[in-house]
């Protein structure tokens, strides 16, 4: 398997022959930004396209496919207009949070990129607290959302942004809580140890019962962490117009727009992460011939494959289900998810004293 | 009948009858509230059809058509008074709920005051209006286009008469002054169309609801007392356009049976089926919207493919894909496009598997049943007070298909159900117009292979008079009772047509409906009422 | 710079005085080769992603829905992403009948599009008040109220009119000049300064 580390590696050192180490970790930060950036918006117009092209595919409709080659510059064209068009800024609002709102959210989503395992050594940074820092900075973009629906002065989105805030803090508890369920398997919280933890096995297949919980309990926590249906309450078009975000325009609601999809990545990608081994390939115990096979496959497409075919799953569960009402989401919270939870986490606590995992 | 007449002439001396049409008991305005009591208590005319405000020129007034839920016979109320300057009548908004909204509309067109109506606001019109539009004095250049944003007020109107017969008028806030109002609409993706509600909210809980009307209020009313019967046909395609075909045939039928037109079997045969397919085609579009408000947009693609093969069957006959104007006086306007009979068979062909798909999708789960059952409780007493009709009317317990009670055309002959449920809720009303496609295609079945040859148009000159009289007739459209009220003086022109919209009496029950629910539920509630703006507004 | 539409082989589509008179006003002035790819580039994008608003009245509206449904589809052309806020919408598809309580409404609206903004009056109501002619309550024509680009007649128009329509205004979008002498912002200020709306104050 191709480890990048020996690109950056080389990179680091030709960077070294001509200039002193400060000035050269100071360039190459700029450069993991500037990649980062560049990775960060092409994902972002990769999934609108992708879901527009996957919603399109379940309504039986064909989707965006006049602009450019099968529709694929659609995205782009919208990208283009959005940049352009007018940022509306309105009376008496609070100027200074209004604009902030847009990029703390996006910040949220840069930061979580940082600790994502892009592919064998294409990791930013590898702490040893990777996963809680994960969980920390993606805790900032309700902090966003909030502003944005306080500043607008507009019920609307006081309301969606209210709803959004007691959707958040309470689904936060159940990814916590399942995320902490696959540490206790992983032993560790670094994001390259968990990715390594599973080379030989997946811990969706090593964890089992209690790894497959995690997994759904994940998966429907992070559909809603993403405001995304059935859980899209704080942006509910058919109740609040366009939920926190109506006052926005131009740019700053692209911001929304970006940052929406770049949830809905990051939370797959986490759950790639830790249920199906990050960037690591498929190994089944056993089988050399077939392992060696599927190590040809580079570790970045293994990675966002899986990322991209988890938002599948997300991106099905909203063209199929309906709304939830916000009492009954956060019931499902409270009530079932919760306790479920809890007592899937004392299972894997004794499915990893007794070793009974694989 | 005859009964009837002769228990309330024993009750009232005074009240003079007029049965040419529906049996009509005229009777002073100091009367009138007893006698709408006496009506309803005592010989169960429950069912407050309409209210038709009236302007005779030398004198105004209003009809008040009355239907038993028992027996299905009908009887109208006729009450005048000769003052233009300040005509006034009392108020039976204490007897029916749905009064308080029919009374607005009077006040709103024809400036009648109603002594105790507790809310004596203008419904359609905004508060700047000037004058009355549907008096016949009415000067269309008092109200140019308002270039300046509606003036609003936060009171409501009661004109309360004192001991000493002095009538007053007092003033009422519509929220209290705390309240945390939140405006929703005139454009909102739920309202379906350009409906307006001042939500009180406490949170996420509802605690009031004003309505607004007349965003899309065309005056169709008013227009057809200029033009001669055939021009006024056009109109029924663009109020509720799901049911342009029984609309169509509603205000047909009145005056086909003013003038005294025989229709041929084959016509009224084509017009039943044309009916039945817009009720399906309708019903799919309310399947496909309602699931839409409630997140599940999936939902409506599929049940728009049914929607658009209908639409091919009639665009092949009609020409048109929505609005038709398809039924004539005396018959159709074509006849039927020769691959009619096959592509129907077709639609029935794939229409079970169709339903089955729905409910797989949608009505299964478990989301869905948590989001309406129970929710947007109405009992059949709140229904018949509301005049709450159609589907909705049918959720709560109440049997008030037209086609059942009061026949029409070749309904009759026909072998269908009339589906009615217990629960009351937005489930029951989702499931009735799920059992209502079936309904319906059973109807199409039954006539399809046997339409009879026959004249398509019966022999009518283009302009011509009705004698004079009034007539009032009922159909029902795909959201309910639709009623034509019908008043000729004898010229080629109608003197008064006031029709009766099923919706109005929808959009006016959702503030009684989503008391004390949740903001999301308002969502529910409101589509699965199903009501068409237009249809309201007029 | 010439206008081009993507499989439109039509001669009648190609033949448009207004178009060509548009063409022949941007050219008169020479073009800047920076700034005239620039404006190139922003008018591809423009062009092709034009988002409506959800707003309908009557008839109009149903077809509309039509349009986004399964068999018209316009998702093709990248005009699915209906909004529900005006501040995020590209133009207004005037559906159906605008009465006098309306039209206030309808103004506040299209003021509170975000530029560049466009208006589509669909519908003979949106046109001129087609068969509500003679009505007491009905505005005759949109264009009292808004400046219209394109109108688009028909009772209620097939939702293939519909995507004639906004292909027309696409066409219309790719002759604009961002940087300088827009031919189109001048005539939309003078509109709305002749026709004033005064708001009220709560």
């Amino acid at each position: 398997m191709f480890d990048f580390s020996a690109l950056t590696n080389w990179i680091h050192a030709g960077l070294l022959s001509f200039m002193p180490e400060w000035l050269a970790v100071t360039t190459e930060c700029v450069l993991i930004g500037l990649v980062l950036l560049t990775v960060y918006a092409l994902l972002a117009l990769f999934y609108i396209y992708y879901e527009r092209k996957v919603c399109a595919a379940f309504q039986c409709r064909l989707g965006p496919d006049r602009v450019g080659p099968m529709g694929l510059l659609q995205s782009f064209a919208d990208m283009f207009k959005m940049l352009i068009k007018e940022l509306i800024s309105l009376k008496h609002t609070d100027k200074f949070l209004f604009a902030l709102a847009p990029y703390l959210v996006i910040l949220a989503s840069m930061l979580a990129f940082a600790v994502l395992p892009w592919g064998n050594g294409l990791q930013v940074i590898d702490f040893n607290i990777g996963i809680f820092f994960l969980i920390a900075v993606s805790s900032i973009g309700v902090l966003g959302i909030l502003l944005a629906g306080w500043s607008s002065n507009n019920k609307f989105t006081l309301i969606g942004a209210l709803r959004s805030g007691a959707q958040m803090v309470s689904y936060e508890l159940s990814i916590g809580l399942s995320v902490l369920t696959m540490v206790c398997l992983a032993g560790t919280m670094s994001v390259g140890g968990i990715v390594e933890e599973q080379r030989d096995l997946w811990f969706i297949f090593s964890g089992h019962i209690p790894a497959i919980i995690a997994f759904i309990i994940y998966l429907i926590a992070g559909t809603a962490e993403t405001n995304r249906g059935p859980f899209d309450l704080p942006e509910a078009e058919s109740e609040l117009t366009a939920g926190y975000h109506t006052e926005y325009s131009g740019m700053h609601f692209g911001f929304f727009y970006l940052a929406e999809y770049l949830n809905l990545f990051i939370v797959s990608g986490v759950a790639a992460l830790l249920f199906f081994g990050g960037w690591m390939p498929l190994h089944i115990p056993g089988w050399d011939a077939f392992n060696h096979v599927m190590d040809y496959i580079p570790s970045v497409i293994w990675f966002v494959g899986k990322a991209v075919v988890i938002s599948f799953i997300i991106i099905w569960f909203k063209w199929t289900f309906p709304r939830l009402r916000i009492d009954q989401m956060l019931s499902l919270e409270w009530k079932y998810l919760l306790p479920i939870n809890l007592f899937n986490l004392v299972l894997m606590v004794l499915v990893v004293v007794y070793g009974l995992h694989f | 009948m005859a009964d009837i007449q002769e228990r309330i002439a024993g009750q009232f001396p005074e009240a003079t009858f007029d049965t040419s049409d529906v049996l009509t008991v005229e009777i002073p305005d100091a009367k009138l509230h007893a006698l709408a009591r006496f009506l309803r208590d005592e010989l169960h005319f429950d069912y407050l059809m309409t209210i038709v405000g009236m302007d005779w020129v030398e004198k105004m007034g209003c009809i008040y058509y009355l239907q038993s839920t028992a027996d299905h016979n009908r009887i109208a109320i006729k009450a005048t008074t000769a003052d233009r300057e300040n005509p006034m009548l009392h108020s039976i908004a204490d007897l029916w709920q749905i009064a308080v909204i029919y009374e607005r509309e009077v006040f709103d067109f024809f400036g009648i005051v109603f002594i105790g109506n507790p809310d004596m606001r203008r419904l359609f019109l905004s508060i700047d209006w000037k004058g009355y539009p549907l008096r016949k004095d009415y000067d269309p250049s008092l109200n140019p286009v308002p270039t300046e944003n509606e003036r609003q007020s936060d009171f409501t109107n009661t004109y309360v008469e004192q001991a000493d017969g002095k009538i007053v008028k007092e003033q009422a806030r519509v929220f209290e002054e705390d309240d945390f109002v939140v405006n929703i609409g005139p454009q909102h993706p739920a309202t379906h169309g350009v409906l307006r509600f001042r939500t009180a909210v406490d949170g996420e809980t509802i605690k009031k609801i004003d309505v607004y009307m007349g965003y899309i209020h065309r005056g169709i009313e008013k227009i057809c007392e200029g033009l001669t019967y055939p021009q006024t046909l056009h109109f029924m395609d663009r109020m509720d356009y799901f049911s342009a075909h029984n609309y169509h045939h509603g205000l047909c039928m009145t005056i086909e049976q003013a003038a005294g037109i025989e229709v041929s079997r084959r016509v009224q045969v084509i017009r039943v089926i044309m009916d039945e397919l817009s009720r399906i085609a309708s019903h799919c579009l309310f399947i496909g919207t309602f699931c839409m408000d409630l997140g599940a947009t999936t939902m409506l693609f599929y049940t728009l493919r049914v929607r658009e093969q209908i639409l091919d069957i009639m665009d092949k006959t009609c020409g048109a894909r929505m609005t038709f104007n398809y039924d004539t006086i005396g018959g159709v306007m074509q006849d039927l496009h020769p691959d009619f009979v096959k592509d129907v068979k077709a639609l029935l062909a794939v229409l079970p598997a169709n339903l089955k798909e729905y409910d797989k999708l949608f009505t299964g789960n478990v989301i869905t049943r948590n989001r309406m059952e129970g929710v947007g409780y109405m009992s059949r007493e709140d229904a018949v007070t509301w005049s709450v009709t159609g589907p909705s009317g049918r959720a709560s317990g109440w049997a008030c298909d037209i086609r059942k009670t009061n026949p029409y055309s070749i309904y009759q002959e026909l072998d269908f159900e009339q589906v009615v449920m217990h629960e009351g809720d937005a489930m029951a009303r989702f499931k009735v117009r799920m059992k209502e496609i079936e309904e319906s295609a059973k109807i199409i079945a039954q006539l399809i292979d046997n339409i009879p040859d026959g004249e398509i148009q019966a022999k009518v000159s283009k302009v011509f008079k009705l004698p004079a009289g009034h007539w009032f007739r009922t159909v029902e459209g795909c959201r309910g009772a639709f009623g034509v009220y019908l008043e000729s003086d004898g010229t080629v022109n109608p003197y008064r047509i006031k029709l009766v919209p099923p919706c109005l009496p929808a959009a006016a029950a959702v503030d009684h409906l989503t008391r004390g629910q949740k903001i999301a539920d308002l969502i529910t509630i409101g589509g699965s009422l199903d009501y068409i703006v237009p249809d309201i507004d007029r | 710079m010439e206008v081009t539409t993507k499989s439109m082989p039509y001669e009648a589509w190609k033949d448009n005085e207004y178009i060509e008179s548009l063409v022949a006003e941007l050219k008169a002035n020479g073009t800047n080769v920076v700034v005239g790819s620039f404006d190139k580039l922003i008018n591809w994008g423009r062009s092709n992603s034009i988002w409506p608003l959800t707003f309908a009245t009557s008839c109009c509206g149903i077809e509309f829905v039509s349009l986004g449904a399964a068999r018209f589809d316009m998702a093709r052309f990248g005009w699915e992403v209906a909004r529900s806020s005006p501040r995020q919408a590209d133009f207004i598809m005037v559906a159906g009948t605008i009465v006098h309580r309306m039209a206030p409404v309808l103004r506040r609206l299209y003021d509170q599009l975000a530029e560049p903004k466009y208006v589509i009056a669909t519908g003979a109501c949106a046109v001129s008040g087609g068969p509500f002619k003679k009505s007491y309550h009905v505005v005759m024509g949109v264009d009292k109220i808004i400046p219209v680009d394109v109108y688009l007649p028909g009772c209620p128009p097939r939702p293939e009119a519909m995507i004639y329509a906004i292909m027309q205004l696409s066409r219309k979008m790719k002759v604009e000049r961002f940087f300088g002498g827009v031919n189109r912002k001048e005539k939309q200020q003078e509109f709305l300064e002749s026709h004033p709306v005064e708001g009220v104050e709560d």
